[in-house]
């Protein structure tokens, strides 16, 4: 399923070549505009634009009131933006580090994510986090991790992982307008790529994966920096005459099902790859998914998962490399599924 | 009523200082119990740490010191503070509090190797009673209470000092700290290195407390105010704090001080958030240079023995570099071997599949 705005505004008056950041930027910047009760808060967003440049700018426009520099308290950052949120406010929460969400663990677990249900149905906490994550920046173990696995966890948070600039804006300008709280995940690695954004707004629905490439003989599910070195890897490999096709779910919660089951029927042939810790990361529940649902019958290899190893993110480089997938990886694993009898 | 009480409160806090930025003693009486050669070696840190600084911030830009925190302007912060520990204290550093556990006795090559990311650097030597610095901020705090707390169960003489920023003090892991030790009666001592900004956010917006001190008063410990500039001062507060700590009595130190530099070597540009003056200001109150002249009017310091310290930091450097370079590479299997005491079978495996790979 591709999103109609993206494919269809190949016009240059409306869409020029802008960074994944610039994306996010905009998405954020068009929705206070366009509704005064969305502010953004988190720590050094203010003059200093945030630890990777995206609200730069920003508090010269809105102001300190709906930019806030907030005092370095993770748990009250995420606390208050849910009792703004309850109050009708739609605030996107700017976590600097996605590491630091273990401070803000309470907030979001028994918190947002339970108070809707526990109105029975009544409140509503329309709140945003976004936060960097990932590996590849040399920021070491407690600057680098991938937990989107404990988020998408918790029943009641909808939980969003855009690969691309264009798939960041549409997603978050749905994420800001949903009524229940969304983590939205942005890789560190993603910021600095670039692509054709539509100018004006628009929405990409949370739920809907996107077919990054079509192909007839090995399905590649990936979320953010994989889905690139997926694309990569599918190139190669049509060099070598297999045709693989590549899915990005970009939301995990809700999950697209229907998209990655049509695909492996067709293609018989299914690889998830995340940047995740495999033990525990969500690429086991696609897998069990997949092999729960109609696709099972058509599986002619077994569901292969790549992830990370199970160990801290090294901060020398040639180690944190060798630690999460690479683009080999996923050629050899597409090999061996393609060429099991 | 309330306007009231918290006026009262913050009038007990003002900024405890014996050397004022001229040099000049201004509270006599407060003067700690040092002499000469204890007075002499407290300059050599400073001025070894200052040289220290300059050489690891240039070494970071040519790639061969990796993640650094500077420190200068928050020498007599750090150095002064440290100097009234006991060896067997314990100290629970943050991510700058890299010259207080390298005076404490780790070795600077594996302060450099720290830096480096190798794991040899937080492999601490036995007898160093340290932790890594830490870098999550404020989880530090809530640690030192426990150690205080495992030095009073054992019957020690001792105590543990933890460190954090002014940013650090909004983190409810501040607040939970102290409140635990106060509570435990525990020997611990808090300081705050208020040097102005978190990363890009001044300190006037972090909190509406006039005092980063005056937040002990909730916790029901002490707490004070201190010239983080002034070495003689730092020394004396955390000398008090230290026998009230073994009393069952923590402190909160708040140093009000200043770094010079960027928040760390990973592209910060401080003139997006600070003013020249602003940094003027407070290079005028430089902990050096009061020190030095302090010293010099009493015939303790020259030019001589500056460059003596100097020469002999920039060789230890050099040298603690090069044992840093000669330490055998870290290998993915090493990373899996440390993980757990004893390996869970399948990471035994992966063990066994990358030391075969390592091994062609
Ligand atoms: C829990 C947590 N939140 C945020 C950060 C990111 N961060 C690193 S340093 C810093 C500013 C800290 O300022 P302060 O406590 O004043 O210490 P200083 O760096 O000034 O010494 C921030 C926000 C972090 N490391 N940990
Ligand atoms: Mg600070």
């Amino acid at each position: 399923m591709q999103s109609s705005a993206v494919n269809s505004s190949n016009n240059k008056e409306t869409t020029r070549s802008i960074t994944f950041a610039e994306a996010v930027r905009e998405a954020l910047s068009q929705e206070m505009r366009e509704d005064q009760d969305v502010f953004i808060l988190g720590e050094d967003i203010g003059v200093y634009g945030g630890a990777f440049g995206v609200t730069r700018g920003m508090i010269e426009e809105f102001g300190p009131e709906r930019v806030r520099n907030t005092p370095i308290s993770e748990a009250a950052i995420t606390g208050a933006a849910i009792g703004s949120a309850l109050t009708g406010m739609k605030p996107v929460v700017e976590l600097q580090f996605s590491d630091f969400i273990t401070i803000a663990m309470d907030q979001l677990v028994n918190q947002a994510a339970k108070l809707r249900y526990m109105y029975g149905g009544k409140g509503n906490v329309p709140m945003v986090l976004r936060t960097p994550s990932g590996s590849g920046t040399g920021a070491a173990a407690q600057h680098s991790q991938s937990l989107e696995a404990w988020v998408a966890h918790v029943p009641g948070l909808k939980v969003v992982q855009p690969s691309t600039a264009s798939d960041a804006k549409g997603l978050l300008k749905a994420a800001i307008a949903d009524p229940n709280p969304v983590i939205f995940y942005e890789h560190k690695l993603l910021y600095k790529t670039q692509e054709h954004v539509p100018e004006e707004a628009y929405t990409i629905p949370l739920g809907e994966a996107d077919v990054k490439r079509e192909g007839t003989d090995v399905t590649i599910v990936a979320t953010a920096v994989m889905v690139h070195k997926a694309l990569e890897a599918a190139e190669k490999l049509a060099e070598e005459g297999i045709d693989v096709e590549v899915i990005d779910p970009r939301t995990l919660v809700p999950l697209d099902e229907k998209t990655i089951v049509d695909s492996v029927k067709k293609t018989g042939r299914v690889i998830v790859v995340h940047e995740a810790v495999k033990r525990g990361g969500y690429g086991g529940e696609i897998a069990s998914m997949i092999a729960e649902s109609e696709a099972f019958d058509y599986l002619d290899a077994p569901v292969r998962r790549l992830g990370a190893l199970p160990i801290p993110v090294p901060y020398n480089p040639a180690l944190e490399k060798a630690m999460v997938p690479q683009m080999d990886d996923i050629m050899q694993a597409a090999r061996d599924s393609v060429h099991r009898r | 009523m309330a306007t009231k009480t918290i006026e009262q409160v913050e009038s007990h806090f003002e900024m405890f200082q014996i050397l004022n930025e001229n040099g000049e003693v201004v509270n006599k009486d407060a003067m700690p119990d040092l002499s000469d050669e204890q007075l002499q070696e407290i300059m050599h840190r400073m001025v070894y740490t200052r040289i220290w600084d300059q050489r690891a911030i240039s070494l970071n830009r040519q790639g061969r010191l990796g993640f650094y925190a500077p420190v200068a302007g928050q020498e007599a912060s750090m150095i002064g503070s440290h100097y009234a520990l006991e060896k067997e204290d314990w100290i629970l550093p943050g991510y700058r509090d890299v010259p207080q556990v390298v005076w404490h006795g780790l070795p600077l090559y594996q302060a450099f190797l720290y830096s480096r990311g190798h794991f040899h650097g937080g492999q601490i030597p036995e007898g160093v009673n340290i932790l890594p610095p830490q870098i999550i901020i404020g989880a530090q705090i809530v640690q030192a209470a426990g150690v205080a707390l495992g030095l009073k169960r054992r019957h020690k003489d001792n105590v543990a000092i933890t460190y954090t920023g002014d940013g650090g003090a909004s983190q409810g892991d501040f607040y939970e700290g102290m409140n635990f030790a106060g509570a435990y009666e525990a020997p611990a001592i808090f300081v705050v290195q208020n040097n102005q900004f978190a990363i890009s956010v001044p300190v006037e917006e972090q909190s509406a407390a006039k005092t980063i001190a005056q937040k002990a008063v909730a916790a029901g410990i002490h707490g004070v105010q201190v010239d983080g500039m002034d070495i003689l001062a730092m020394y004396s507060v955390t000398e008090t704090a230290r026998k009230n700590a073994l009393n069952g009595e923590p402190t909160l130190i708040e140093s009000v001080c200043y770094r010079y530099g960027p928040h760390t070597m990973a592209g910060d540009d401080p003139t997006r958030y600070r003013t020249e003056e602003l940094d003027n200001e407070w290079e005028k109150k430089d902990p050096l240079i009061r020190f030095r002249k302090f010293l010099e009017d009493k015939d303790l310091w020259n030019e001589e023995k500056e460059n003596e310290v100097v020469d002999q930091a920039k060789a230890d450097i050099k040298e603690a570099i090069k044992q840093a370079d000669d330490t055998p590479k870290q290998k993915a299997s090493d990373l899996i071997e440390i993980m757990y005491e004893k390996l869970p079978q399948n990471l035994q495996e992966q063990l066994e599949e990358y030391r075969e790979k390592e091994s062609k």
